[in-house]
């Protein structure tokens, strides 16, 4: 099957206080997504301060400039539109979809907290109160929470930057003050470390002028540099375990580095494509070995990034593979298979179309999730902002469909138990 | 400096994207619809399924996949995958659906495999035996999130007898189904009268029905079609109080009358539902949530199932605060019944509910559930341009009155999930509660 291409037009800019643009016209609905991304993530938050950029994200909707408390919320659901905003290891993201006759209020919106958010004591209070109900529904109230995401890169990394629980410790959020949020905006987000992006019903020219009249004159400072966040691969296999009370069944999950997504695109894609292999659908390599054949797992799953966004992502980053047991599963038995069906690809190749329809059904996946504006308009600038070219996008499809046969067998055989990073999760008393 | 909120432009108009529709001989109705956006298709099978044995229908999809006359599971898997394609099956207590997507070019394909799995599935007893104990896993591991042991007190507090009480097998019946039920139940309720099939894509509507025609015209036979009968008025009671111990949060859940899209309330009861807690810019969420820091994701709305129409208001709170956030609850609720709507309240709800109808047409999957899903009530996605229109003219009067009828707390079912020796004393001081036997029969222990 031909892996098909998307021919999005996409045009780009910067305007003079740095910010970056990129425009997507499409009139097939008239609706727009517009996301701004800020190159600040969970591993740029300062020591004693974990949770501190996703605290923080919640800040960037509390008032602004020119805006009240509630105000940004009753703007844009108030022009029929949706709103949010994620912080990842590597970015933070705040979008919009909205109608298209909405756009100007958009663009209002996010250039007034580009400003500068209100910071103030009693909403810093408020949204610390509301994160904790976060984590406790998201973590701590339920069995799993924050596996493997936030449980496995501390087995992994050895530095504060990738080791730490982006959630964030209740201590440190409730030590966080107005001053450690002022600080962060100021050396954070700057309109030269965003980018902004708008995909959908819009027309280039007008569009143009309405961002350069909104923000224009947001004020022009320094983008911080970037520091490396590297860290050497393992040398001997690292493994750890812990008890969830609530977890009713074992589970692991293991990691093992992968090349530097951004500076070698070329050499990380096969591990994007061998992550699918072994685990997209019933018949994948693993989801046959341990959930058909052998009955060790009751569910497999594999990506890459802790956040599961293998075209978000920077170094350092690894490739996942998370297995929930049945009850009273031998994990042992579970990580060993694995290696076994691993050194097995590497050894014996591929069989006949395998990769083929891999690639195939990676080639839906992330057409996809182009289809709404915003996951257009999100990718679109995390792509302009991690590897200067959102144009990228177009050629996502074919990228997977032009890795080879040799390259996922290269990569199989990199995925060795020297190489690895696992935690399992132990059934705890209660239930 | 200070800068004013620029104007919106004159709204924009819904259109719905060119659409076919025909029913085929052997009694399924096909709706096409093109969506061009990128080169995919997506289709949504649903059946008719109400009365189906709870333990057989979620087993039954989890296995209509697992093996065809002449493919095994992963040949199926993998016959899908070439052509990027991928088809999944769920049950609820109305209907079974299957959902997919491939490749536009590999639409034929997908219809075939489709056809193939519909008329030929075999259950192979292995995989029958994998499938349910992978299921019996999911439950156990379901049985100790307080979203589901919240939402099973909460379905029988309102359903009482009527199926729609119990949603979830039991891990013992799980287990006990063979594949000689399964076979059985396919070759009862695997028929194409009743249901639906919406396909959209990158496809021209007239052409994709004879797509569809030519891969299903084997499918075949006939269902006994079953109506269930309309679910009961809710009947308010004391506050149950469903016991998990340790529980760092107590998981709010309200259910109040509703009633179905086509219902002249209905515009007026949405607009009432978002000014109270449908939307973020809510009173209920700006409450609890934005002032009193008691919850991170409040939300209530309408869920319509066949049968009938109800209210659910979720939000999860600190153990601490949980008579605190039920108070205020109750408080939005009475504001909502007794006093009508600000002007602005009302305009920017019903700006929200008209604009989000033009963001949900707008993808292609997005597309093919809302049109499945509107089949299934006889209604087509013209629905939203009359829908759309009636929202405009409701009056704050209109908004006060429903909300009098259907958001009344008086009215209200409520249970709370939590650490009853903690909460009980203070959530006792709103009201008379009762503790819940819901999850006691389901679990043997409450979910302890």
């Amino acid at each position: 099957m031909r892996i098909p291409a998307t021919k999005y037009p996409i045009e780009r800019f910067t305007l003079d206080n740095g910010l970056r643009v990129v425009l997507n016209p499409d009139k097939s609905a008239p609706v727009i997504g517009v996301a701004v991304v800020y190159d600040v993530g969970i591993r740029s938050e300062p020591e004693g301060r974990t949770g501190f950029a996703h605290l923080f994200e919640h800040l960037m909707f509390q008032g602004s400039e020119n805006l009240e408390k509630l105000a940004h919320f009753r703007h844009v659901q108030g022009a029929g539109g949706t709103f949010n905003g994620s912080t990842h290891l590597d970015y933070t993201d705040y979008y919009e979809t909205l109608p298209s006759n909405a756009l100007e209020r958009a663009l209002f919106l996010e250039a007034d907290r580009m400003r500068g958010p209100r910071l103030t004591e009693e909403n810093l209070r408020n949204q610390v109160d509301v994160v904790k109900e976060e984590i406790r529904v998201n973590v701590l109230n339920r069995p799993y929470g924050g596996f493997p995401w936030l449980k496995l890169p501390p087995v992994m990394f050895d530095t504060f930057a990738n080791a730490h629980d982006g959630y964030g410790s209740f201590v440190d959020l409730e030590s966080a003050t107005v001053a450690d949020a002022a600080d962060f905006f100021k050396k954070y987000y700057a309109a030269a470390n965003a980018v902004l992006s708008v995909s959908g019903d819009l027309d280039v020219d007008s569009a143009r002028t309405l961002i350069e009249r909104h923000f224009g004159d947001v004020a022009k400072r320094k983008a911080p540099k970037r520091p490396s966040f590297q860290e050497p691969d393992l040398s001997a296999e690292r493994r750890e375990s812990y008890v969830d009370d609530r977890a009713p069944l074992p589970a692991v999950a293991s990691a093992w580095r992968v090349p530097d997504p951004i500076s070698d695109f070329t050499g990380y894609l096969p591990y994007v494509v061998l992550a699918e292999v072994l685990t997209d659908g019933d018949a994948s390599r693993l989801v046959r070995r341990l959930i058909q054949q052998d009955r060790i797992a009751t569910s497999v799953g594999g990506y890459i990034g802790f956040m599961g966004e293998p075209f978000e992502v920077r170094n350092p980053t690894a490739m996942l593979l998370q297995t929930h047991l049945p009850p009273g599963g031998d994990v042992d038995k579970v990580l060993r298979t694995i290696d076994e069906e691993c050194e097995r690809l590497a050894n014996d190749g591929l069989d006949k179309g395998e990769l083929a329809r891999t690639q195939a059904r990676m080639a839906t996946h992330i057409l996809r999730e182009s289809d709404p504006v915003l996951g257009r308009a999100l990718r679109l600038a995390v792509l302009e902002q991690q590897r200067g070219d959102a144009s990228v996008m177009n050629d996502l499809p074919q990228l997977i469909g032009a890795v080879t046969a040799e390259q996922v067998l290269a990569a199989a055989a990199a995925i060795r138990p020297d190489r690895r990073a696992s935690v399992e999760v132990k059934v705890g008393a209660k239930k | 400096m200070t800068r004013t909120l620029p104007d919106l432009e004159t709204n924009r108009k819904l259109t719905v994207p060119k659409t076919a529709e025909r029913t085929l001989d052997n009694g399924l109705t096909v709706i096409a619809i093109r969506r061009s956006s990128v080169p995919l298709v997506e289709i949504r099978l649903r059946i008719p399924f109400a009365k189906a044995n709870l333990a057989r229908g979620d087993v039954l999809s989890e296995t209509l996949l697992a093996g065809t006359e002449t493919k095994s599971a992963v040949e199926v898997a993998a016959a899908l995958q070439e052509v990027g394609g991928g088809l999944s099956a769920n049950t609820d207590p109305d209907r079974l659906s299957i959902s997919g997507n491939s490749l536009v070019s590999g639409f034929p394909r997908l219809l075939e495999i489709l056809a193939e799995v519909l008329t030929s599935a075999t259950y192979p007893a292995d995989e029958v035996t994998t499938e349910r104990d992978r299921l019996a896993d999911r439950i156990q591991v379901a049985l100790t999130q307080p979203g589901h042991l919240s939402r099973i007190a909460l379905l029988k507090r309102v359903y009482g007898s009527h199926p729609y009480a119990l949603q979830t097998p039991t891990i013992a019946q799980v287990k006990a189904v063979r594949r000689g039920v399964l076979q059985t139940l396919h070759a009862e309720r695997l028929h194409p009268n009743g249901a639906t099939l919406v396909g959209v894509g990158d496809l021209s509507p007239e052409k994709a029905i004879d797509t569809v025609a030519k891969a299903l015209d084997s499918w075949g036979g006939e269902s006994k079609l079953v109506t269930l009968p309309p679910i009961p008025a809710t009947s308010p009671g004391p506050i149950v109080i469903a016991d998990r111990p340790t529980s760092v949060q107590s998981s709010l859940r309200l259910a109040l009358p509703a009633v179905g899209r086509t219902h002249e309330d209905f515009p007026a009861l949405q607009l009432a539902n978002l000014i109270f807690g449908g939307y973020f810019s809510s009173r209920w969420t700006e409450n609890i949530r934005e002032d009193k820091g008691y919850t991170y994701s409040p939300h209530s709305g309408v869920e319509h199932s066949i049968a009938g129409s109800i209210l659910t208001l979720s939000a999860d709170v600190a153990t601490e605060v949980t008579a605190p956030a039920l108070n205020e609850t109750f408080y939005e609720l009475g504001r909502m019944a007794s006093l009508p709507p600000k002007e602005d309240e009302l305009e920017q709800a019903r700006q929200y509910a008209i604009g989000t109808l033009l963001l949900g047409v707008a993808t292609q999957s997005g597309l093919a559930t809302l049109a499945s899903m509107y089949a299934a009530y006889g209604l087509r996605l013209n629905y939203l341009v009359d829908y759309s229109a009636k929202l405009a003219k409701v009056t704050r009067d209109q908004v006060a009155e429903v909300a009098a009828r259907y958001l009344a707390p008086a009215k209200a079912v409520t249970v709370v999930l939590g650490d009853a020796e903690r909460i009980g004393a203070s959530v006792a001081t709103l009201a008379a509660t009762e503790p819940d036997t819901a999850l006691a029969e389901l679990t043997g222990d409450s979910g302890k």
